[in-house]
């Protein structure tokens, strides 16, 4: 062996076994993700292509596009989870920015009462807002012996108590990428925006929106993606009448035992769902969800 | 004189006091910095300087004082209104703009036209020579790159006073060195107001007219680079700015001794019960037994030599116990004459070397 080999096939074989100790690692997560997600949504696929007699089918896609109802059903997620997702920026943008102003032991304080939700069961969250909302609920009955209005208003069963259920569980998926962005900046940019003849409101549209804009982008999305499949919150608060795509799969399911029609819907939504990462991936780092840092 | 000479402003601090807690971070600090000087605040960290430039920037509200930026008093006017430029310590280019889109950041702000913008963003980075760049995204660039992009966006817009904050200590060495230059000939072009901060004294001496040294909150000294080297006001100013040796000296009747040994001095006596001799280690001179005659001289026995290349460093114990630090050139061949430790020299030190100062220590 010349001596310019010196050592070189042992420490391939070095490399060799570690490469395969990490993937030994890794296997428990691969298989993981293969039996509950590449399976299932294969076979998703699989039924969506099935007919009512059993064989292979374009019924369940061509009844989306021939009814107009389905059509309506997707505008309508659409407008819900569009609503939600600009309603969570309205209220989360400033009260990150509000939370990132503050010391940060306060902050963190504030931050736990933004997660206080995300402890509690979603249904629960939701129940409560029921009551809260009704036509003899809390926020009627204080808001009319307030003066604030005469007649109890009809906030539930609709696109309001929706919206009201949605944002408040939706707010914190985009407060944490946002506040997270908002952290992450240092503060001389501030200052050396100040420094150069911009006025505090100036600096803040020109210097710290444009810089958060990455933890907002990844929130909003967040958020908005969640929307898309939101079962529980919408159909309490909705009470019907605010009919989405994740509800029509459960119609068709326990009403009509249409699997195949049911799993036609799901394959489209998770196409749509897929499309708008894709798009948005094309403009952010999708990482940036996950981090909520640059 | 250039015509920006004239556009130049004075600054004026008075009293200006800043405590945070039981801490001072300055004490009633009363500086005059003269229109179009250079002049670096010095210090250790935690001194004060840093805050200074940050109330002269209006970043940090002092508790009290007048801050004058020529004839008007601006102590209380919002950092945007002061139109100082400032070159901060990481830069703070705005990592969402380009290169020209942060020089001219200043330029839209001041609704300057477009076309005019241009012809001021370009001849800011032609300043700075970077003339081209105007495109390049801010992570395309190097640190030293990026420290001029720092500059051409603080002077693009022609402030009369340019604040820089340890502007060059991210770079390395080589390219400190060259900026510290470039930096120096910059200001002699452009003629504002300069003041600078920095804990690298050889960096203040290489670039001040004036050096304000700045500690506890105080200026301890305010004096050209020549005047602090070579006439320090007191043992923290020695002991900052160069490496000196201290021995201690008393004042007997007219004159002052060393031991019982006469010093001869061609500098009045500083008025202060404590004195101290100050020795530069590149300004006394080794004496072997028996060679010439010095004028004041240190008999001492060699404790350690150093070699280091271009210079040799010796520390030498005198009789009653002090250590003397002293450089010398090595010359080719002189190298196998270094004395050897635990030899007896004679130190010699020029009547104008001998320099002493107030050996009391500062009071907080």
């Amino acid at each position: 062996m010349s001596a310019t080999n010196l050592n070189a096939a042992g420490l391939r074989r070095d490399e060799a076994a570690e490469r395969l100790a990490l993937f030994g690692l890794a296997s428990p997560a691969l298989l993981l993700v293969l039996v509950v997600m590449v399976i299932p949504v294969g076979w998703l696929f699989y039924v969506s292509f099935i007919g009512a007699d059993g064989n292979f089918s374009l019924e369940n896609y061509v009844r989306m596009i021939d009814e107009k109802s389905y059509f309506r059903i997707f505008v309508t997620t659409f407008e819900v989870s569009l609503l939600t997702t600009g309603l969570c920026i309205l209220i989360g943008y400033p009260l990150a920015y509000f939370m990132s102003c503050l010391p940060v032991r306060i902050a963190n304080l504030c931050l736990i009462t933004v997660l206080l939700p995300f402890w509690t069961s979603l249904l629960v969250r939701t129940y409560a807002w029921l009551v809260l909302l009704q036509k003899k609920g809390l926020v009627n009955s204080w808001a009319i012996s307030l003066g604030l209005w005469d007649e109890p208003i009809k906030m539930v069963h609709n696109m309001t108590g929706t919206l009201i259920g949605m944002v408040h569980i939706m707010l914190p998926f985009l407060i944490l990428p946002v506040y997270g962005a908002m952290r992450s900046i240092d503060r001389d940019y501030l200052k050396a925006a100040s420094n150069l003849g911009a006025s505090p409101t100036r600096a803040f549209w020109t210097v710290f929106v444009p810089l958060t804009t990455p933890g907002l982008f990844a929130g909003a999305l967040m958020v908005f993606v969640l929307c898309l499949g939101f079962y529980v919150t919408p159909a309490v608060l909705g009470g019907g009448r605010v009919i989405l795509v994740s509800m029509k799969i459960v119609s068709n399911i326990e009403l009509f035992v249409n699997w195949g029609a049911a799993s036609a819907l799901g394959v489209v939504l998770l196409g749509i769902t897929v499309l708008i990462l894709w798009a948005a991936s094309r403009f952010l780092r999708l990482e940036q969800i996950a981090g909520g840092g640059h | 004189m250039t015509e920006t000479t004239k556009d130049a402003l004075p600054i004026s601090v008075r009293n200006v006091t800043k405590t945070y807690g039981k801490v001072f971070a300055l004490n009633d600090v009363s500086l005059d910095i003269r229109s179009g000087e250079f002049l670096t605040l010095l210090g250790p960290s935690g001194s004060g300087k840093t805050t200074l430039l940050m109330v002269l920037a209006g970043f940090t509200r002092p508790d009290r004082g007048s801050l004058k930026f020529g004839e008007r008093e601006v102590i209380r006017t919002a950092p945007h209104l002061r139109d100082v430029g400032m070159v901060f310590q990481n830069y703070a280019l705005f990592p969402h703009m380009t290169v020209a889109g942060n020089v001219g950041y200043p330029l839209r702000l001041r609704n300057v036209p477009k076309a005019e913008a241009a012809r001021r963003i370009e001849r800011a980075l032609e300043t700075v020579q970077l003339g081209g760049y105007g495109d390049r995204r801010i992570d395309q660039l190097s640190g030293g790159q990026r420290q001029r992009v720092a500059l051409a966006r603080s002077i693009v817009f022609e402030p009369r006073i340019l604040l820089m904050d340890e502007p060059l200590s991210a770079l390395d060495k080589k390219l400190r060195d060259r900026m510290q230059i470039e930096l120096r000939h910059l200001h002699e072009k452009l003629g504002m107001t300069t003041v600078y901060v920095t804990h690298d004294q050889r960096e203040a001496l290489t670039m001040s007219d004036r050096i304000a040294v700045v500690n506890h909150g105080r200026i301890m000294q305010l004096a050209t680079p020549r005047e602090l080297y070579n006439q320090p006001a007191n043992r923290f100013v020695a002991d900052f700015i160069g490496d000196s040796s201290f021995l201690p000296v008393r004042r007997q009747g007219d004159v002052v001794v060393f031991g019982d040994q006469k010093l001869i001095l061609a500098q009045p006596v500083p008025d202060s019960p404590t004195l101290l001799l100050m020795i530069r280690p590149e300004r006394i001179r080794l004496l072997r037994e028996g060679s010439g005659e010095g004028l004041n001289l240190f008999a001492a026995t060699v404790s350690e030599v150093v070699y280091q290349g271009d210079s040799f460093l010796l520390y030498a114990r005198t009789d009653d116990g002090s250590e003397i630090a002293m450089r010398g050139a090595i010359r080719e061949g002189t190298v196998s004459a270094l004395p050897a430790i635990g030899e007896r020299v004679r130190l010699s030190l020029d009547p104008a070397d001998t320099v002493l100062i107030d050996g009391e220590e500062v009071r907080r």
